[in-house]
């Protein structure tokens, strides 16, 4: 199997008469886009299409999932064909929220430091949904909706001339036996509405633990449908730009040999959570690596299936380093995890999501306002009268991303 | 005096300063102009700063009566180095006190009382192990010393490099500093990715060279659990939940995560909880089953059976509600115990805690 991936930059954003690329601007054509939304789903009432680009001063609330605009030219499967990607510009879904799990996106100021989509150009389809849907249709159809629509984009510039491809292989057979053999395991929250993932189309509930070629994770084998807290959701973006598996391939033949990707769910009862540990660390010690890194989605429960996992591969001689956030509280004095392991002797972290941060008035605001009392991670002062924000970081988007995307990390002082 | 230098008040016992040994230890906090022993070290380390007077207090005075003592000495810098005068201090440099127990606790009671009153900088000089460590480390800014006087020059350059950075405003940290940790996790911006430095991390370890965790283990408590009721059929019975089950348009505002604050809510004369009684407001879960039937999460149908049936004496007309979503734990301990003794003051037996 090979995949070949061909990126084409784009530099700047802006609305058009045509959604096309000319050179590295990408235009969009707003009616179309909306038009194409609406009509491709009988649950959605009204789509709006809003264009926020790096710098200016907007803010994105109740941001749910954030997509990569990409197009298949040559297969249909993930993993395998030719894939033509849009660098620097996402598809960001907003709405009325669902749960209260979406997050906030500032294009400017002191929050765009924390947010890996604030340097984007990004393209935000506002959907409402029909009076009467249910919570898990309105999550579905909007979910559906944001991949659509960044598909659609990326398919209307098919014909670019791609700045770099890529042929992406990985042939663990062919490399030096003096590397160390390394595995790589990705939880992935699965807990019901807006708390799930999507493996190749099926909800990450059923059908894992399971060993998954690292190409098809990263070529839209896992979708998001995930609002758990907005830092530390792992959005479809971070899905598709995957920095471990990108790292892991990379270096793969040079530093290490990546022997392979494990995916694990994080279920919600206790039995179960074992019994996903056991099986994934089984599927681990097949692939007979010296060491494996653990990624997590979410918090508080999901830190137990972390300490399982660690556990479970220590206890089977294989060495973990594992990458977390941390819940410290605002002061920074508190636990930081709900669980804990003698054996998680090597944790990166990529911050303490708790920490508040004062985010000034934008001029633009897309997405309902109302709702920011309501996101985890506001309060319900949250709104200043200035049209300031005061929040934790937990409701920044990707601010921290537990795949390690981010450079965000915590001490102790 | 306005010789730009950074302005320092600086304090010491009656013994560092010269004025004697046990016999002055009763001493009242008193103001010199200037320097005085190790406050000569300290101004001869760096040119950046200057000592604009010392305060020197008797060890037993300050141990006997602590609060009075460091409000004297507050006052002494306002009688002697006002805000908006020439002398008016940026910082505040108590000691070093090494392993002294009452000198280290005047340090650091000092050290705390200037930065909450005056808002600037202060530093002090102790041996970890010291008695005034625990109490004060969260608070104060607490260079590292050796446990006698022969760490001297060592803790003076600890104070003054540290001192100096505070009131510049650059970041101070144990990773990078000589402090003793203030066991207060503060967040920045690393080098690289969180990826590349697991990666990183993991190539370390299997190859057995030295590697340090970006977040140690801590020590969880462990709680006995408490005996069992002998007879609950005339026992009161509470129910205390953290799955955010609150009156419908949430009246106390319980945030879906993090929660600041827990709600005490009626259910007399209730039978069960409707979807317009009761709502979730629990960011961690999905909500949608407990919004349908709140009693899924707060059973108040159930145990108004088991009521009935006789089997538990009677269920207490008030419950007990917050959100346990990212909440950080020191808070969560604090909401127990302030509902637990509300229960016991009501005369309640026992409590069942539902969470999700």
């Amino acid at each position: 199997m090979t995949l070949a991936i061909r990126r084409k930059r784009v530099g700047s954003l802006g609305p058009g008469a045509a959604t096309a690329l000319a050179g590295d601007r990408l235009t969009i054509d707003i009616d179309a886009l909306q038009a194409f939304v609406a009509g491709r789903d009988e649950r959605i009432e009204a789509v709006h299409v809003h264009i926020a680009a790096p710098g200016e001063s907007v803010r994105i609330l109740c941001a749910k999932d954030v997509i990569e605009p990409r197009v298949k030219l040559a297969g249909d499967s993930p993993g395998e064909g030719t894939t033509l990607i849009l660098d620097g510009v996402a598809v960001v879904t907003t709405g009325p929220i669902v749960g209260f799990q979406e997050g906030v996106i500032d294009m400017t100021g002191p929050g765009a430091d924390y947010s890996p989509f604030s340097s984007l150009g990004l393209v935000v389809i506002e959907i409402e949904v029909r009076a009467g849907t249910p919570p898990h249709e309105h999550e579905a159809a909007v979910r559906a909706a944001g991949l659509d629509a960044a598909g659609h984009i990326a398919a209307q510039c098919a014909d670019v001339v791609p700045d770099r491809t890529d042929d992406l292989a990985w042939n663990e057979t062919d490399v030096d036996a003096a590397l160390p053999r390394v595995a790589y395991v990705d939880m992935l929250l699965s807990q019901g509405l807006l708390h799930d993932t999507y493996v190749l189309g099926r909800s990450a509930i059923e059908g894992l633990p399971r060993s998954l070629d690292p190409r098809v994770a990263i070529d839209g084998g896992i979708v998001s449908g995930n609002c758990v807290s907005a830092c530390d959701k792992t959005t479809t973006w971070h899905h598709q730009n995957n920095p471990v598996i990108t790292r892991l391939l990379d270096g793969h033949g040079k530093r290490w040999n990546f022997v392979g990707l494990v995916l694990t769910n994080v279920p919600t009862r206790l039995a179960e959570k074992q019994r996903s540990a056991e099986r994934a660390v089984a599927l681990v010690r097949e692939l007979a690596p010296a060491g494996a890194l653990v990624s997590k989605e979410g918090f508080g429960n999901p830190d137990a299936d972390l300490m399982m996992l660690l556990r479970g591969l220590e206890s089977a001689g294989i060495r973990t380093v594992a990458i977390t956030d941390e819940y410290a509280g605002p002061d920074g004095d508190s636990q930081s995890l709900a669980d804990t392991a003698p054996e998680a002797d090597a944790l990166i972290s990529v911050g303490n999501a708790n920490a508040k941060l004062r985010l000034p008035p934008m001029d633009r605001v897309i997405g309902p306002l109302p709702d920011v009392a309501r996101l985890a991670g506001g309060y319900p002062h949250s709104l200043g009268d200035d049209g300031s924000l005061e929040v934790e970081l937990q409701a920044i988007v990707g601010a921290t991303n537990q795949l390690g995307f981010s450079s965000l990390s915590c001490r102790e002082i | 005096m306005a010789t730009g230098r950074i302005r320092v008040v600086h304090y010491l016992n009656q013994f560092f300063a010269g004025v004697g040994g046990e016999e002055a230890a009763g001493m009242k906090p008193e103001w010199r102009p200037g320097a005085q022993g190790p406050g000569r070290l300290i101004e001869s380390s760096s040119d950046a700063l200057e000592i604009v007077g010392t305060l020197v207090a008797g060890d037993n005075y300050m141990a006997e009566r602590l609060s009075d003592g460091v409000a004297q000495a507050l006052a002494l810098i306002g009688e002697h180095a006002a805000e908006g005068s020439p002398l008016a201090p940026d910082l505040l440099i108590a000691g070093p006190a090494f392993n002294a127990g009452r000198y280290g606790l005047a340090c650091a009671a000092l050290c705390q009382a200037f930065e909450r009153s005056l808002d600037k900088p202060a530093v002090t000089a102790l041996y970890p192990e010291a008695p005034a460590v625990a109490g004060y480390r969260r608070e104060v800014m607490i260079v590292r010393a050796a446990d006698s006087v022969l760490g001297m020059n060592d803790a003076i350059a600890a104070l003054v490099s540290v001192g100096l950075k505070r009131v510049r405003g650059a970041p101070v940290s144990a990773a990078t500093d000589p402090i003793i940790s203030r066991g207060i996790r503060q967040n920045y911006f690393a080098e690289a990715p969180g990826a590349e430095r697991a990666l990183e991390m993991l190539l370390d370890k299997l190859a057995g060279e030295a590697y340090e965790t970006e977040y140690a283990m801590p020590e969880f408590d462990r709680v006995a659990p408490a005996p069992p009721v002998r007879n609950l059929a005339e026992a009161t019975v509470a129910v205390v939940t953290s799955g955010g089950i609150v009156p419908r348009g949430n009246p106390d505002h319980i945030e879906a995560a993090s929660a600041s604050r827990y709600g005490e809510y009626s259910i007399e004369g209730l039978d069960r909880l409707t979807p317009e009684s009761h709502q979730s407001v629990h960011g961690g879960y999905d909500p949608t089953y407990a919004n349908a039937d709140p009693n899924r999460v707060m059973p108040l149908d159930v145990l108004r059976e088991l009521e009935r049936e006789g089997r538990i004496g009677r269920l207490h007309d008030r419950y007990f509600a917050t959100v346990g979503n990212a909440t950080p734990v020191e808070r969560a301990v604090r909401f127990g115990e302030e509902i637990a003794a509300m229960l016991v003051n009501v005369g309640v037996h026992a409590v069942i805690c539902t969470s999700t």
